[in-house]
């Protein structure tokens, strides 16, 4: 048995996204929930799964939703992979015939709570480098990944440009949303003008640090088809984890990360080829991650993403627009939940000014704790 | 070392599986687990052998020398007590015995770091019981 085509996202929903909500994690995610179970058209009472991401847990959602009969909890601890990654988790439970609906919802306050690039060294998966790694100064995500980025650029001659292009076209993306945190245009000089965090990451190579919630409802695939909205199906779903998985210093290919491993079974699953992608939501907590990604996810090939971007290959228009929503660069870091209610909104029609004409088939993908990698290829159902 | 003797960086917390690692530090010597059940040698350390499965280990001590992987210069403190050390360079190192590591590299100035230059290990005692490997320039195998 395979998972294609037995699940289906039937709603999305977002708070508004800022630099400082003022309000609880717990608080935000219930509002996104309720927005993402009425978008599917369905009541609270018809939710009987729930992957929670963190700081809350599936009770609290028992709680507050007044949920009767919740048959299923699983979290999905792949840091930024975790969101896609728990759409298989919900696609199998579904298939399984354990459970109907499961939400999915993530929140945060990174901007007005914890810092994220702080948080990591209470996290046990970060357990190695914590030890051996941020005492020697090493410490931020930012800090962590950047020698994957340099060692690609000494390798292939990618440059800070290149990486400027990704974070220039999402930006672009972002001013046509109208729930994006970052709304002042980005100019190739303006990034290449942005201060040096950790080199080659510049200030604007750097995702957000944001509060606001998205959820997701994911439905089996029969049932998806009686709701209020168009489904969008899961045509291919899978994860994949790195060679040293825990630290990238002892990773034999630096270059590769965990989505290489997953891409292929994800593509074989659904039965498509990278031509057939419409648009794709390549999760971007840096503009490198997104470069990486497309390569090991093979729409070119490995070293060959500098130049495929600076083509204007991922501008809205182009061969494979990226991130139409802004991103975790510039619309909000909502851990790439965003990045699927952007995927659903492109291929139901609904993605405004943003919209990829005739956008049929998509994809979408996480990255996370220092490599992991999910991907899903969906469809307009 | 910051001017008033206390030491305000992160600090690592040792295990049972690690602490020969930095009593080897403390010592001036680089130390790796080498599995008893075959040969493989491996960092960080970790309670098992992926090859062999082997629980037991040996630790030999590093030639401390190697060549550059990759690099990053920080110039932002994402943690107080690294304020007065910015900018800084973090190596990671290809090791001699195969493994990496990584450091913060000094006195090699940004346009000489490539993939390839030879560096070796060097220790710092930076406060009671804690001595930290650093990297230098080291000289061509
Ligand atoms: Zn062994």
């Amino acid at each position: 048995m395979s998972l294609r085509e037995k699940g289906a996202i039937t709603g999305v929903g977002e708070t508004a996204y800022s630099r400082e909500s003022g309000r609880s994690v717990l608080s935000l995610q219930l509002e996104a929930s309720l927005k993402a179970i009425e978008d599917a058209g369905l009541k609270p009472a018809d939710i009987d799964g729930v992957i929670p991401y963190s700081g809350v847990v599936a009770e609290d959602f028992i709680t507050n939703l007044g949920l009767p009969d919740l048959r299923f909890s699983a979290v999905t601890p792949l840091g930024g992979a975790s969101c896609v990654a728990a759409v298989q988790c919900a696609v199998a439970a579904i298939a399984a015939g354990i459970c109907n609906h499961v939400l999915i919802p993530v929140g945060r306050n990174g901007a007005s709570g914890g810092r994220i690039g702080m948080r990591v060294q209470q996290m046990p998966q970060f357990r190695l480098v914590g030890e051996f790694e941020m005492p020697l100064g090493a410490i931020a995500p930012a800090q962590l990944y950047a020698p994957m980025a340099r060692r690609h650029m000494e390798l292939y001659g990618t440059t800070s440009r290149q990486l400027g292009e990704i974070a220039v076209s999402t930006r672009a993306n972002a001013m046509l949303n109208g729930n994006a945190v970052m709304t002042k245009p980005m100019s190739i000089e303006d990034h290449q003008a942005s201060r040096m965090i950790s080199d080659p990451f510049r200030l604007f190579d750097c995702s957000l640090e944001s509060d606001g919630s998205c959820a997701i409802v994911v439905s089996g695939a029969e049932r998806a088809r009686d709701l209020r909205k168009p489904p969008v199906m899961v045509m291919g779903i899978a994860e994949g984890h790195p060679d040293s998985p825990s630290v990238i210093t002892q990773r034999p290919d630096m270059t590769r990360l965990g989505i290489a491993k997953a891409a292929p079974r994800a593509f074989e699953m659904a039965g498509v080829k990278h031509d057939d992608i419409d648009v794709a939501e390549i999760y971007d907590c840096f503009t490198y991650i997104v470069m990486c990604q497309l390569e090991d996810l093979g729409f070119c090939k490995k070293g060959e993403g500098g130049p495929f971007v600076e083509s204007g290959a991922i501008r809205l228009g182009g061969k494979l627009p990226v991130n139409t929503h802004g991103g975790l660069l510039s619309q909000a870091h909502m851990v790439g939940m965003n990045h699927i209610a952007e995927l659903v909104r492109q291929l139901r029609g609904e993605a405004g000014k943003a919209q990829v004409r005739d956008a049929e088939i998509g994809l979408v993908t996480g990255y996370g704790d220092m490599g992991d990698g999910s991907v899903a290829i969906m469809r307009r159902g | 070392m910051s001017a008033t003797g206390t030491y305000n960086k992160l600090v690592p917390e040792p295990t049972p599986h690690s602490a020969p690692y930095w009593e080897g530090l403390n010592r001036r010597k680089l130390l790796l687990q080498k599995c008893c059940g075959c040969g493989r040698i491996r960092h960080y350390p970790q309670p098992m052998c992926p090859s062999c499965h082997s629980t037991e280990v040996e630790w030999v001590e590093a030639s401390g020398r190697g060549v550059i992987h990759s690099w990053t210069i920080t110039h932002h403190a994402f943690h107080p007590g690294v304020r007065d050390d910015l900018p800084y360079t973090l190596a990671t190192v290809d090791l001699d015995e195969g493994v990496r590591m990584l450091a913060q590299l000094r006195a090699v100035p940004a346009e000489k770091l490539r993939i390839g230059l030879p560096v070796r290990v060097d220790y710092e005692t930076v406060k009671d019981g804690l001595t930290l490997p650093y990297l230098v320039p080291g000289e061509p195998a």
